[in-house]
């Protein structure tokens, strides 16, 4: 029993991280109709930067770890935000040459991040905290579970009260229904593509920097592979959908758990015949938009 | 070209040189010479391919009047909308609103001069309440809609005026409601109150009564009718002639993607040309 909820636990902790890269991922392709692959590197970029800033204060302090999320977010928003003026702005309305942009921003990205930081993954220092496991229902759960799975709940919290309560929100839940009708008011969406870019990728630096702490690790990679689970989430979900992508992290990170420890780590394998079920029986995703 | 509103329109067989229109109907509605049309049309055309979707139609709108636009199906009524509303740029002729040219304006930009449009198919956002639908086109008016922190209040300004304009249009009562949630009649009316929302001075209405029950009709008739007592000036697509005929001050008549005539309703109604191209004889 201890295990099971070793791993439901740990599973919704990795469902958070997944949900922090998923959310911008989501919320872009719903407004915009863009994959956005470079999305892995704003995660990757915020997980430095936040790192270079704690270790200003210490990488083991709480003091730098808070300093590490913020740095982390404000790194990913503002490379998020950079992105969408200077790459995706000026390429509006032609989604073939902005999808093109953001692979070969990826592929670009982690090359340059290897000539700065070097290829190999660095070891990271965390607050004793987190080093350590807290009992829950009889299973020892490590820390960083409780912290991911903390994150992406206020992360969602917000983000669901910016959409819901702001004038801009209104704006991005509008255009996600139909960004053409918007346009047709008299808005003019691109500060709103500006925005979700940036909200997008703080979520993803702050995810960044926790995955740090999960991970033990920070690596010039580790945004590429977070973002192979993030798209299969987003798709999952429900392509622009906030609470689809939300369930959808849970569901295939505590699947992928579980299929890793009961069926000899088939966790991934298991994921993607996921994936092609859902889009078999419900090619909209669990939360998304049937299509007309 | 074009001929003056209060005249007759035709295409190859008048001189539409801008005859005098019938005493007190058009002829001084300060589009026919004595002031600026709130919509005019020069010679405007589609050609997609080397096939030609609209020919230089001309048209003039004055300010408060009610145009009706019938023709049979793909005689280019909606691609005139697409036109004047900046969906679709025009390979010939222009566009202006109020005088000004905006044959090369965004839509988006139209939108802020003054023209607002509904389209055939549902152009709500269904998840959004019937109150979030209006009030994303008053807090764009009102520009608050550039503030990105700004939290909307339910008694604001510009909630207060959402709410305004569904009591006119007779929805209030379902403000919470989700748009998709609504009847197709009631989804026609949300889509006039987010248009007098948007204060758009010009209307285009595409077939308003497309879908609705017999039982509808009167009352989305009354709200156009509102629409023209405000003063606003109204184009209407529509296939429902006992509408048109009861609404319109003139109506055009298109086919082929040609203006055949644009007069009072019942100079229309008489008129052979028009008989004929509905028999189909000009197909």
């Amino acid at each position: 029993m201890s295990t099971l909820i070793l791993l439901l636990v740990t599973g919704v902790g990795l469902g958070g991280l997944y949900f922090l890269v998923a959310s911008g991922l989501s919320l872009i392709y719903g407004l915009m109709g863009i994959l956005n692959f470079a999305h892995g590197s704003f995660l990757t970029l915020g997980a430095f930067a936040g790192l270079a800033a704690a270790s200003a204060v210490g990488q083991d302090t709480w003091g730098g770890l808070a300093l590490g999320l913020v740095v982390g977010a404000v790194t990913g928003a503002a490379a998020a935000a950079v992105t969408e003026l200077g790459l995706i702005r000026p390429l509006y309305e032609r989604h073939i040459e902005q999808v093109l942009v953001t692979v070969g921003l990826a592929l670009a990205s982690v090359a340059l991040f290897e000539g700065i930081w070097g290829p190999n993954p660095r070891t990271v220092r965390r607050t004793e905290w987190l080093t350590r496991t807290t009992e829950f229902l009889g299973a020892r759960i490590p820390n960083t579970a409780f912290l991911n799975i903390l994150a992406a709940a206020l992360v969602l919290g917000v983000i669901v009260a910016f959409l819901k309560y702001t004038r801009y929100g209104l704006i991005i839940r509008a255009g996600v229904e139909n960004r053409a009708m918007v346009t047709a008011l008299g808005i003019d969406v691109r500060t709103a593509f500006t925005l979700v870019f940036a909200v997008g990728g703080a979520a993803a630096g702050l995810g960044g920097v926790l995955a740090t702490q999960s991970l033990n690790y920070v690596s010039p990679h580790m945004g590429a592979s977070l973002l192979i689970f993030a798209f299969i989430v987003t798709v999952i979900g429900g392509m622009g959908s906030l609470p689809g992508a939300a369930v959808a992290s849970v569901v295939v990170a505590v699947l992928q758990q579980l299929a890793n420890y009961f069926l000899a780590n088939t966790g991934d394998f298991i994921v993607v015949l996921l994936l092609a079920l859902v889009l078999l029986v419900r090619p909209s995703g669990l939360m998304g938009r049937r299509a007309a | 070209m074009g001929g003056e509103p209060g005249t007759t329109l035709r295409r190859g067989r008048q001189d539409a040189a801008g005859l005098p229109g019938p005493a007190g109907e058009m002829s001084d509605d300060g589009a026919g010479g004595l002031g600026t049309p709130a919509l005019e049309v020069r010679g405007l055309g589609l050609t997609i391919g080397g096939a030609r979707i609209l020919a230089d139609v001309d048209l003039r709108v004055a300010p408060g009047e009610l145009v009706g636009v019938i023709g049979p199906n793909g005689a280019g009524k909606t691609t005139l909308f697409n036109l004047i509303s900046g969906i679709h740029r025009p390979t010939a002729g222009q566009v202006l609103l109020d005088g000004d040219d905006v044959t090369r304006t965004a839509v988006a930009a139209r939108s802020r001069v003054g023209l607002g449009r509904t389209f055939q198919t549902s152009s709500l956002f269904p998840r959004l309440s019937v109150v979030e639908n209006v009030r994303l086109a008053t807090q764009r008016r009102r520009g608050g809609s550039l503030s990105v922190l700004s939290f909307p209040r339910r008694g604001d300004a510009a909630s207060t005026e959402a709410v305004e304009h569904l009591v006119t249009v007779g929805l209030v009562h379902r403000s919470e409601v989700a748009a998709g949630d609504l009847s197709h009649g009631d989804k026609r009316k949300l889509e006039i109150a987010v248009l007098l929302a948007m204060g758009s001075s010009v209307v285009l209405l595409d077939e308003p009564m497309a879908g609705l029950g017999t039982a509808d009709v009167p009352g989305l008739v009354r709200v156009i009718r509102d629409i023209k007592a405000s003063g606003r000036t109204v184009m209407m697509v529509e296939h429902h002639m006992d509408v048109v005929l009861g609404l319109a001050d003139r109506v055009a008549v298109m086919h082929h993607g040609e203006l055949l005539i644009c007069d009072t309703p019942d100079k229309v109604m008489a008129d052979e040309t028009v008989q004929t191209a509905y028999l189909g004889d000009l197909a």
